[in-house]
């Protein structure tokens, strides 16, 4: 299965820029490349020194809502022109543009017959503009869609910013999305790679972080980390953009747990950006990692091995204008487990 | 082929993702997914019987969600079945509305 990165963020967010520096280094060298511009003249495309039959330009729009089709072609013929011996590529980079919302890409992914065979969804990557953020995630549902459906958020001209508004960025970034690590583009990009995905790297932190946190590693690591976990008092002028964890003692029925879930996000999943966890379930010794964007859940995986602290299960939501308390409720009427508890 | 969308193989539900390196699933063989089938049952029906639903499995192959009129959908893809059984029940399955929370509760007492 060849992973695809998606690499979003907000117009002008230094998306290329960043794509340029990932294509330069050596890790990245087998990468394929999708370009998706919004307009009726691709430029991005120019700014690669890179074109061959391995970078793609899609230019029928924006791609979250005119171009899927085109994205599972282009993939499709990636594939077939592989398949045939005529390119080599190890991974797929898809950059949108700064409007696009990752969800239906990934969707893509998962939902496409042919394609979910050969394809899986390798992280999705965001840049942030750490000079006008502020404004976009407080009045742009996209920006804040796109940094909610982040493994990695990568801050651009920092150096253009004042280092108090751009601590207190970071601050916002950890509430707005908890479980994606935030590095800045001065960052080497192996920094940038190293344990990126939407797989498990990011649960270490998730999970061990109980009461007395202190590993100054962790995803929340310049801010004051007792209050990394519970998010859901303050929505932050962010589009009532909230996030929060719930704790669970007790295995949990897979069961009841997956109907629970699809139920709750076939009926709200508009409004909840994020789902990741990490689950204790009843007659397994291992934990499952989950992993999900809006309606999209994908294949839960197995863990080697619990983190370091307490084995509980953790979930973490980022959702907008739903209570907190009244998942925690429906969560444990549904499973029947009472030991749930929301946040830290 | 999925009813509603005419796409073949469709149903891998997250639930019921195809057994593969690294990924938890009890689709393994067909014990486990008479197992998992039968705990799915029961428990979308502990759901379903708030508004007088009940899913049974079709043939082996598909799923039947059923009202106590008479009136039925059969479906292939386990990701239909919320949006079946609202249609049949003319209503939203909401698991954040105050009264079906109740009724998990009362089921479980």
């Amino acid at each position: 299965m060849t992973p695809v990165i998606l690499l979003s963020g907000f117009l002008g967010s230094g998306k290329t820029t960043l794509l340029q520096r990932l294509l330069a280094d050596p890790a990245m060298q087998g990468a394929a490349v999708l370009i998706n511009e919004f307009g009726e003249v691709g430029l991005d495309h120019h700014l690669l020194d890179r074109i061959d039959d391995t970078v793609v330009l899609l230019k029928s729009g924006c791609i979250c809502c005119t171009v899927r089709g085109e994205v599972a072609e282009a993939l499709g013929n990636l594939h077939s022109l592989r398949a045939r011996g005529e390119i080599a590529f190890d991974r797929v980079v898809i950059e949108t543009t700064g409007l696009a919302d990752p969800y239906p890409v990934l969707q893509t992914l998962t939902a496409h017959p042919v394609l979910r065979s050969h394809f899986r969804n390798g992280g999705v990557l965001i840049t942030v503009d750490a000079v006008n953020a502020a404004l976009q995630v407080a009045h742009r549902a996209e920006a804040v869609r796109q940094i909610a459906a982040a493994d990695r958020i990568v801050l651009t001209k920092t150096d253009l910013a004042e280092p108090e508004s751009v601590a207190a960025l970071r601050t916002r970034l950890a509430r707005l999305n908890p479980v994606a690590r935030v590095l800045s583009s001065q960052d080497s990009v192996a920094d940038i790679l190293t344990g990126f995905g939407p797989g498990v790297a990011e649960f270490a932190p998730l999970a061990a972080c109980g009461a007395g946190c202190s590993d100054p590693t962790h995803h929340h690591h310049d801010h004051d980390h007792s209050h990394a976990h519970a998010h859901h008092a303050d929505a932050d002028g962010t589009l009532g953009v909230t996030s929060f964890s719930l704790v669970i003692e007790g295995a949990i029925d897979w069961t009841m747990f997956g109907t629970w879930l699809t139920l709750l996000l076939h009926r709200h999943g508009d409004r909840i950006f994020r789902v990741k966890g990490i689950l204790a379930l009843e007659g397994e010794d291992r934990p499952v990692a989950i992993h999900g964007v809006q309606h999209l859940v994908h294949a839960p995986t197995h863990m080697a091995h619990w983190p370091e602290g307490p084995r509980h299960s953790r979930i973490v939501f980022i959702l907008e204008d739903l209570s907190p308390d009244l998942i925690r409720r429906s969560f444990a009427a549904f499973t029947g487990l009472a030991a749930v508890r929301t946040a830290a | 082929m999925c009813s509603l969308c005419g796409i073949l193989g469709c149903d891998d539900h997250w639930t019921n993702a195809v057994a593969r390196p690294g990924v938890y699933t009890r689709n393994l063989d067909s014990r486990a997914r008479r197992a998992e089938t039968a705990r799915r049952l029961g428990a979308a029906n502990a759901i379903l019987s708030y508004r007088r639903l009940r899913l049974d499995v079709w043939q082996g192959r598909s799923y039947v969600v059923s009202s106590p009129t008479g009136a039925s959908s059969v479906f292939e893809a386990l990701a239909h079945l919320w949006p079946e059984a609202e249609t049949l029940a003319g209503r939203a399955f909401d698991p954040l509305d105050e009264a079906l929370i109740a009724w998990m509760e009362r089921g479980r007492a």
